[in-house]
């Protein structure tokens, strides 16, 4: 059911889950979304939100800003997100090190959120596997909070769009999408698959109906 | 209630005369709120009320620039209102006029109470309203559309705000004022109001009522908030209403 934000959604003693408030014992929603009851707890799945970091998300941000011994990264979080020396070549900082040759500002980068400091400023790491700069592809957003339809259970959803288009798709927690395929048309079909998860996440059988319009897609190709 | 209010109330009841709009007293212009119209926006909000004509968009919440007036312990709601050098006849500056300035200050205190600012520390949240055509009431039209848009940003709330005023106009009591009842009346109450909550964020007033009809036109503003409530509503179910058809076919 579509609540917006101060829908009562339960009176009395019940756990509150994501984009709930408690008041004078009511639980009324924060967000615009579809409300969730399961056994002692209620939540809503927000079909507008911002993203909301969290240690250990994979993300794709921008630099925007080079300071001494760090980077700051765009992430579509409220604040910006910060990357040091040390987590992006795995040595100390050293004054003699040219920064831009590592990243430059307007850079494209998968990183991980490692930590959060005291002031919850997201701290990235790009060292580990199919970390760093992005060197080409197609960046696309979707609303954070349509990620878990975009992987679907047990990732079902990114398998099928993998194996229909033949692309490669890192899919950052901050609702950007990297997709890279071998040819401009298969990147493309992607691309259009997202759109359509945008419009269309909050509305049950996604994953057929996704199908269904890779298959018309392909025929209307070949 | 006291006797006098009831007079009032059974007089207007006898003499159902329209207003000059063609308007029965109780009766709000026709609205029409369409949100999510801006695409590089995080939300937003379009409201046609009566002949106001209100674009709102919203931004963050982001980091705030600059960075010494970010509040450490929560958001700062900044809203900006502006009216448009051709909505009103005649045209006037586009610069930012003291009114524009005070009327940005008035919405920000009446959306304030409705958001989780404690959420999002030492950001900024920025509401862009701009008023495309002007007829009266445009704080209570660009407060119920800045809250579609708010909620279109996905930003969390306590609750939906709803907007209306009530004012005197020829020893009448009516709702939803417009730019001629505003000028040539005897007074006009703007007020903002949370339907779920029952809290009145925003109470003004410019002209002269005595108390009982000030507390009249109080009661007549929440009332038509209400219906406004409705309206908002169903602004922000509507974009999502053409899949709700879907839904629908996916249950069968």
């Amino acid at each position: 059911m579509l609540v917006v934000p101060g829908d009562i959604l339960y009176e009395g003693r019940i756990r509150t889950g994501d984009n709930t408030y408690r008041s004078q014992g009511k639980v009324s929603a924060t967000r615009i979304g579809l409300v969730n009851y399961t056994k002692g707890m209620v939540s809503v799945i927000a079909l507008e939100a911002r993203f909301n970091p969290l240690t250990g998300d994979l993300v794709i941000g921008e630099v925007v800003d080079i300071e001494l011994g760090k980077w700051i990264l765009d992430i579509d979080a409220a604040t910006p997100a910060v990357l040091n020396v040390p987590d992006a070549i795995d040595a100390p900082f050293r004054s003699d090190i040219d920064m831009t040759k590592i990243l430059d500002v307007g850079d494209i980068v998968v990183a991980k959120i490692v930590d959060m400091d005291r002031q919850r400023t997201p701290i990235l790491s790009i060292l580990g596997r199919d970390l760093g700069r992005v060197a080409e592809g197609f960046i696309v957003r979707l609303t954070p909070s349509k990620i878990p339809r975009l992987i679907g259970k047990k990732g079902s959803m990114v398998n099928m769009i993998l194996r229909e288009t033949g692309c490669n798709i890192v899919i950052g927690q901050n609702g950007r999408i990297l997709i890279h395929g071998k040819t401009r048309e298969q990147e493309e079909q992607a691309v259009s698959v997202i759109e359509k998860i945008e419009r269309e996440a909050h509305i049950s059988g996604l994953t057929n109906r996704v199908q269904e319009y890779l298959k018309n897609m392909k025929e209307e190709k070949g | 209630m006291s006797k006098e209010k009831k007079k009032t109330r059974r007089k207007t009841k006898k003499k159902p005369t329209k207003r000059f709009d063609g308007r029965n007293p109780m009766e709000l212009r026709p609205i029409k709120i369409e949100s999510g119209v801006l695409p590089n926006a995080d939300g937003s909000a379009y409201i046609e009320m009566g002949k106001n004509k209100v674009l709102v968009g919203v931004f963050g919440p982001k980091e705030m620039h600059p960075k010494r007036f970010a509040k450490p312990n929560m958001a700062t709601l900044r809203c900006r209102y502006h009216m448009s050098p051709f909505s009103v006849d005649p045209r006037r500056s586009p610069a930012p006029s003291r009114r524009d300035m005070e009327i940005g200050m008035v919405m920000t205190w009446a959306l304030e109470p409705a958001i989780f600012l404690d959420r999002y520390p030492r950001s900024v949240i920025e509401v862009y309203a701009e008023i495309l055509e002007a007829d009266g009431g445009t704080r209570t039209a660009c407060i119920n559309a800045a809250t579609v848009a708010l909620v279109d940003a996905g930003i969390p709330m306590r609750d939906l705000v709803a907007s209306c005023s009530a004012g005197k106009m020829d020893g009448k009591l009516v709702v939803d004022l417009g730019d001629y009842e505003d000028k040539e009346g005897e007074a006009d109450v703007p007020l903002a109001y949370m339907p779920k909550l029952e809290k009145i964020t925003l109470l003004q007033m410019d002209g002269v009522l005595p108390p009982n009809e000030f507390e009249e036109c109080i009661n007549l503003a929440i009332e038509g908030c209400k219906q406004i409530y409705e309206i908002q509503r169903e602004a922000l179910k509507k974009k999502y209403g053409i899949s709700e058809e879907l839904q629908e076919e996916a249950e069968e």
